[in-house]
């Protein structure tokens, strides 16, 4: 979402970040994966917003820059500081052979809403925070970088890793149904 | 390119991030290549369950309900603080000054014009009164001397550019003592002096276009009474002809002389 090049007024924030309100929630609910720290981590974004808004270039992108605010403030909550997540970055992986395509794993595919959300829930931070700005918020890869303060490269291996983690996580839900 | 070149990139065909080139190459080779269909479907069904099941919290109507205030609140403060004080007091100031400052040129210009319109009707009427008194003190106040509007109309043919009519005055209490040649704005014009009860009375007539070409607007020049310089006056336009009766005679008087002329006229 571009803003207009030009000044931006507090009545001209109101206008372009109350749209904005429910996916930024669901966003700040998967995160700290709790109603009422969600809550806090919205209002506080918009709060912080609002004051930084008169530093908010006008022409740049205006959600991936309101999702930069929730997300470092939920890195900066009590939730956020225990998300430790080793990552390799290494750009290289983006470009591995995917996995092999097998009647089970399509099978993985279809699995129920509720299995991918339990799936979702237990990948690490960064990687669900990912699969959502990219599936869910279909952001492209560049507002993704300006959100997650990444570059596109590491976008690129991240959210390769993160589907592949999403993967591994459902067939694992899948043959434990199974009795695999 | 091989299958294996491609299979790097089913993501970022997914995803819609391929450049134009490749986005047509892969589009190409995905019908000839089963195994690398059956994984961007794979990958597009993945995509899909995540969008899905990814869409799955809504925030409580309090939750909005609290933000907006929050933010009404400090977008409200913010305008009366320091760093935007001049926005509304703007608003209302230039709402209220446009009009005041177009009421104050207008009735500047209003007052100037009327000023101007008014000094104009006022020399003309210095110039009549004038006229008046000059041919009173005069030894001869009149050149051509008869209480007989047959007479003296005749007696202005030729001398001056228009005609008129006078009328009778058996019925009235006036007389006509006679008629001269007069000038207004070095336009000749008829200057009769009737009298009525030992007052004499001036009645000019000019053509009524020698006003405009004096920039005056006939239509500013008063019709009906109008009162200067200790004398009474009326004046109306009739048959492109102006008329000004002026003396110390009584308003009533005046406008019963009038009367008598419009009639006749």
């Amino acid at each position: 979402m571009k803003v207009p090049e030009q000044p931006v007024s507090a009545v001209a924030f109101d206008e372009l970040a109350m749209p904005l309100f429910d996916q930024l929630y669901n966003f700040a609910r998967w995160l700290t994966q709790d109603t009422a720290e969600a809550e806090d981590l919205v209002q506080e974004t918009y709060t912080k917003a609002l004051r930084g808004f008169s530093s908010f270039q006008a022409g740049t992108n205006f959600r991936a820059w309101m999702y930069r605010i929730l997300r470092n403030s939920f890195l900066s909550s009590r939730t956020g500081l225990k998300v430790t997540v080793a990552l390799d970055e290494g750009t290289d992986e983006s470009l591995l052979p995917a996995e092999k395509a097998t009647p089970e794993s399509i099978l993985i595919e279809q699995a129920s809403r509720e299995a991918v959300q339990q799936a979702l829930s237990d990948l690490p931070v960064p990687f669900r925070e990912i699969l959502l700005l990219c599936e869910v918020e279909e952001m492209s890869y560049q507002e993704i970088a300006e959100a997650l303060s990444i570059p596109i490269g590491t976008v690129m291996s991240r959210l390769f890793r993160a589907r592949k983690a999403l993967r591994d996580l459902l067939r694992r839900q899948d043959g434990g149904r199974h009795g695999v | 390119m091989a299958c294996e070149q491609w299979r790097g990139k089913l993501d970022a065909y997914a995803d819609g991030e391929l450049d134009p080139a490749e986005t047509r190459g892969l589009g190409a080779h995905l019908p000839g290549c089963s195994t690398c269909a059956a994984d961007l479907l794979q990958r597009v069904q993945l995509k899909r369950s995540v969008q899905a099941a990814g869409r799955r919290y809504s925030a409580s109507p309090e939750l909005r309900n609290r933000i907006s205030t929050v933010l009404a609140t400090k977008i409200g403060a913010s305008k009366i603080g320091a760093s935007k004080p001049r926005r509304p007091m703007g608003w209302y100031w230039q709402i209220l000054a446009v009009p005041a400052l177009l009421l104050l040129i207008l009735s500047i210009g209003v007052n100037l014009y009327l000023g101007r319109e008014n000094a104009r009707r006022q020399r003309v009427y210095s110039e009549l009164a004038d006229l008046h008194v000059a041919a009173l003190a005069s030894a001869s106040p009149v050149d051509v001397i008869s209480t007989d509007r047959h007479t003296v109309k005749p007696w202005f043919q030729g001398k001056i550019p228009f005609t008129f009519n006078l009328p009778e005055l058996q019925a009235s209490p006036f007389t006509l003592l006679g008629g001269r040649v007069t000038y207004l704005a070095q336009t000749p014009g008829a200057h009769l002096i009737y009298q009525v009860r030992k007052h004499e009375i001036s009645v000019f007539i000019f053509q009524d276009r020698i006003f405009e070409d004096r920039g005056t607007d006939p239509a500013t020049l008063p019709s009906g009474p109008a009162h200067a310089a200790s004398f009474n006056e009326e004046s109306w336009t009739q048959n492109g002809l102006r008329y000004f009766v002026i003396g110390d005679a009584g308003a009533e008087d005046l406008q019963a002389l009038s009367k008598l002329l419009r009639d006749a006229g």
